[in-house]
């Protein structure tokens, strides 16, 4: 049951203080996000950039980038994700515990950027990965980073504990393995999780068609 | 430094056996380069590398060319009987000229450092075919900074470099099969939809929604 912000307010002024489990449960999840220690391209720079003390990523609790997957709760795709890359990017990811995030940073990691034509170059993490904020840019500045770091926090402040919103690590359910692809005699194989990548389908099946319909 | 008609003089009178010609660009970059057939590439490298006029000891870039197979058409005269007499007809005869794999290396003096005109010495050497007779020779025994230039060209155009220490895939993985340089290389069809899609990619746009519409 939330508490109305009025009378917290005036709680507080008498010395009480009032919350919720989800409350205080997010505004620990959301001060200590450790991102891993992880650069693929030319976006790593400005992630490192955005970690020193210029830009200070420790003011937003993530100062500590771990070298291990099993220690990290972020994973920030800096960079290009080509496709000799892609299957270990997925394992990266499987192997890092609940709860765990993913900021897809930059044009290529988003979409497969400047390079989405090029024959080794995936086109977007999003293709085998859930991510939780895409950054556009090429590369974005640390500015950005530290906007898309921001939202990820409010992300999960605002994320409810019950219910069907609530996290993969609270939904017995839910499935926190993703299926690794396999590098094939021409592409990857699948060449794209549908399960986390659906198809714009719906629209489209109406429309008259030349050569499959 | 010399020209490439002198060089190849050099290469004549130190290997009297070795077949190189002199190809030259007669745009105005006027970069010339020497052709060698395969059988003789590591003999004249090894000349070029250790001949103390050239010295040309750094090879900075290793790189291939796809030729494809050319389609030529042309008009040949040839004299006929029609109607009991004898003309001359135009007739247009279409032949196909195999296509073929070239390795190309650009050579540099570090001995005698920046020479006038600057540029590197081309060195070019062709393979039979595109298909079946892919090999060439390696010439990392002689520049060691080939190995890896060499690995990228047997990756992305598919010649195979006899005498190479350690001939792998560099960029792509092992169990891949095309080259994707080579002109005829169509990659995998992997499109999705996007919001600013044109041209060629708007018709693939097309036939990805009416896939999926039979798909659904």
């Amino acid at each position: 049951m939330a508490v109305e912000p009025d009378l917290k307010i005036e709680l507080g002024k008498q010395g009480v203080f009032v919350t919720t489990v989800s409350e205080i449960y997010n505004w620990g999840r959301k001060n200590s996000v450790w991102p891993m220690q992880f650069g693929l391209a030319c976006c790593a720079i400005e992630m490192i950039a955005t970690t020193m003390a210029r830009y200070d990523l420790a003011r937003f609790g993530a100062e500590v980038f771990r070298p291990s997957p099993r220690q990290a709760d972020l994973m920030i795709i800096s960079g290009t994700i080509t496709k000799k890359m892609a299957p270990q990017v997925v394992r990266l990811y499987n192997q890092m515990a609940e709860p765990k995030y993913v900021i897809a940073m930059g044009a290529c990691a988003i979409s497969g950027g400047p390079f989405k034509q090029g024959y080794n170059v995936l086109k977007g993490i999003d293709r085998y990965i859930p991510v939780d904020v895409h950054i556009p840019g090429c590369p974005p500045r640390p500015e950005a980073l530290i906007h898309a770091f921001m939202t990820l926090q409010a992300r999960i402040d605002a994320q409810p504990l019950t219910g069907a919103e609530r996290p993969r690590h609270l939904d017995a359910e839910a499935q926190g393995l993703f299926p690794v692809p396999e590098q094939g005699a021409h592409d990857l194989e699948p060449p794209v999780n549908r399960l986390v990548w659906p198809l714009p389908a719906p629209a489209a099946a109406a429309e008259p068609t030349e050569k499959h319909g | 430094m010399k020209t490439a008609e002198e060089i190849v003089a050099a290469i004549k009178l130190a290997l009297p056996d070795a077949k190189v010609e002199a190809v030259l660009n007669p745009s105005p970059s006027a970069q010339h380069s020497l052709r060698v057939v395969p059988g003789d590439a590591v003999a004249v490298a090894g000349f070029l590398r250790e001949d103390p006029q050239l010295g040309l000891d750094y090879c900075s870039n290793a790189t291939g060319v796809d030729w494809p197979d050319k389609e030529i058409t042309e008009k040949v005269k040839t004299t006929k009987v029609v109607d009991g007499v004898e003309t001359v007809v135009e007739e247009t005869v279409k032949r196909v000229e195999p296509g073929y794999l070239e390795a190309v290396y650009h050579l540099f003096s570090m001995k005698h450092g920046p020479t006038d005109p600057a540029g590197p010495v081309v060195l070019r050497m062709r393979t039979i075919n595109r298909s079946d007779q892919v090999e060439l020779p390696s010439l990392t025994p002689v520049w060691r900074s080939a190995e890896f230039q060499e690995r990228e060209i047997f990756d992305l155009f598919g010649i195979v470099f006899t005498g190479h220490p350690d001939l792998r895939r560099i960029l792509m993985w092992d169990g891949f099969e095309d080259h994707p340089m080579r002109r005829d290389y169509v990659d995998p069809d992997d499109y999705e939809y996007e919001p600013t899609a044109h041209d060629e990619v708007l018709k693939r746009a097309a036939e990805q929604k009416a896939h999926a519409g039979v798909e659904a």
